[in-house]
């Protein structure tokens, strides 16, 4: 399969390597220093890193400035995009601001509920859902028109990724609903944080049963645990979460002290068993506010080095 | 039908501060069925009302009526008699009566005294639930009649999102999951088949986003 951006993530997967990207979440501020930092520290060990926008609604720095400043640092962003804040024409003026810097992945989101977040009265959007904005970015790079059928000059060149959660209800419809991103244009797809690797593989089969995996390239999305309070947590507060009683149990089976290593273990066991997993087409580290384990974990899992691509 | 909530009396009285006499004008339609606005509720009024303005020694003439809706001028005609004996009018009907008496007598100071919630139905007595948001373009054949618009947080027309857990929404354990529903409905009329159809972009100007909406039959206008 030939590329059809210049994105560096999309040439590595279509070269048959198992990618890594890794994500950052952007400050509450307009201090851009610890952003950076946490991109260095990073740089050698991931693909392409992506930048959340305004992640659990609580508002902090945009995802598209906070990108520029990955790429002006030769790092590859993926510019994370929620369709709750912005309506068709924010999100597709955004796109090509992007394109301008030459970001060459995006990922399409619905975005948390703006409950969850800091400013709960807010109104949101929703003009377009996920799947739209999958449809409309694809028309923008492959037809050169905005959705409303005007043509771009120097149309966006971007990758076009979509999140996918196998842990969600309805179970059923969860292999369905990414035969619908990837109709919809999703090239790429980054998994929800996977800890019940059972339940994963089953999904991983209903992908394989429908040949999913040969349309798009899914990457296994994974999140050190820092403590057994947050195993917890992401069990009983995260929707949408599945952590199997079994991690919280190990987790709490160590002493205090320990617990932050034994998160960093698990991680990397379940790389590597994700590894065996027909179908995996790389891994998506995304370690809160932990960014300086990620290549401990990307070492210990076997993927280090990165592959230079032309 | 439209449902509404009373207004907490705290809210409404500093805006008759002054008055000398009030009328309290209950609607016949929804309002009465959602048990906010109804004869009973503005005869509830009145005589709460009463008793404030009596404890603070202020002698106001409470009136109480009902048309049988405030959003037809035929029936608001029928104050046109009595509604200069009153200084101040306290609409318990929705958004549309309030404004509807306030434009058929553009002299008289007209209150809400009711909040104007939704488009719903009753689930049980005492409990309305929203089913439209009046988006002006039906998406309902497409979705086994469950209205994405209305009943998902996000109003995702491709749902669900991941944050769906055991058939509820991601904002509380006590919100439907639409497209739960949606995907149950399917099942059930033997349509899953279609829930892989993506449902295009939406053309909101048919919306509130398109700005104030008007419906004109020509074939029924006098």
């Amino acid at each position: 399969m030939n590329a059809k951006t210049p994105s560096r993530l999309e040439k590595i997967l279509r070269a048959g390597h198992l990618a890594v990207t890794s994500e950052c979440g952007p400050p509450r501020g307009s201090d851009i220093r610890h952003l950076v930092q946490k991109a260095e520290t990073i740089r050698r060990h991931v693909d392409a890193v992506n930048i959340t926008d305004n992640q659990t609604s609580v508002c902090r720095l945009c995802s598209l400035a906070a990108c520029i400043r990955l790429k002006l640092m030769g790092l590859e962003p993926v510019l994370q995009m929620v369709v709750r804040d912005r309506n068709r024409i924010a999100l597709q003026s955004d796109i090509l601001g992007a394109a301008s810097f030459d970001i060459h992945n995006i990922l399409c989101l619905s975005g948390d509920h703006q409950r969850f977040g800091d400013h709960a009265q807010g109104q949101n959007v929703f003009d377009l859902d996920s799947m739209q904005l999958l449809q409309t970015v694809r028309r923008m790079r492959d037809e050169g028109r905005f959705l409303g059928g005007d043509p771009i000059e120097r149309p966006p060149a971007m990758f076009v990724g979509a999140a996918e959660n196998p842990f969600a209800d309805p179970f059923e419809i969860r292999v369905p609903r990414l035969a619908k991103k990837i109709a919809a244009g999703a090239e790429f797809i980054q998994t929800q944080c996977i800890y019940n690797v059972e339940r994963f593989e089953r999904w991983m089969q209903g992908v394989r049963d429908r040949g999913l995996h040969e349309q798009a390239f899914i990457l296994a999305g994974v999140t050190p645990l820092k403590s057994a309070g947050m195993a917890r947590y992401m069990k009983n507060k995260v929707p949408g979460m599945d952590v199997p009683d079994e991690v919280v149990k190990r987790m709490a089976g160590v002493p205090k002290d320990r617990q932050a290593e034994e998160g960093i273990t698990l991680c990397v066991e379940t790389i590597q068993r994700l590894k065996e997993v027909p179908g995996i087409a790389g891994f998506h580290i995304m370690a809160i506010e932990w960014e300086e384990r990620v290549p401990e974990i990307v070492e210990r899992a076997g993927l280090a080095p990165r592959p230079a691509v032309p | 039908m439209i449902v509404a909530e009373r207004k907490p009396i705290e809210e409404i009285l500093p805006w008759l501060e002054g008055a000398r006499s009030v009328l309290v004008l209950g609607c016949n339609e929804c309002v009465t069925v959602c048990e906010a606005g109804g004869k009973k509720e503005a005869g509830m009024l009145a005589a709460t009302l009463r008793l404030l303005f009596a404890k603070e020694g202020r002698e106001v003439n409470v009136g109480e009526r009902t048309l049988e809706r405030q959003c037809d001028p035929e029936y608001l005609d029928e104050l046109r008699d009595t509604i200069d004996g009153y200084d101040a009018v306290v609409s318990l009907a929705c958004g549309v009566g309030v404004q509807f008496t306030a434009e058929r007598y553009p002299s008289k100071p007209v209150y809400p005294g009711v909040n104007t919630c939704f488009m719903g139905a009753a689930l049980e007595r005492g409990v309305w639930a929203e089913r439209c948001q009046g988006c002006g373009q039906c998406l309902l054949a497409l979705t086994g009649a469950v209205c994405p618009v209305a009943r998902c947080a996000k109003r995702l027309l491709n749902g669900p999102c991941g944050g769906s857990t055991a058939g509820k929404c991601e904002i509380g354990p006590d919100v439907d999951c639409a497209w739960q529903l949606i995907i149950d409905r399917l099942k059930a009329l033997g349509r899953m088949a279609d829930y892989e159809r993506l449902i295009p972009v939406k053309d909101w100007s048919k919306d509130r986003a398109g700005g104030p909406r008007k419906v004109v039959r020509e074939d029924v206008r006098p």
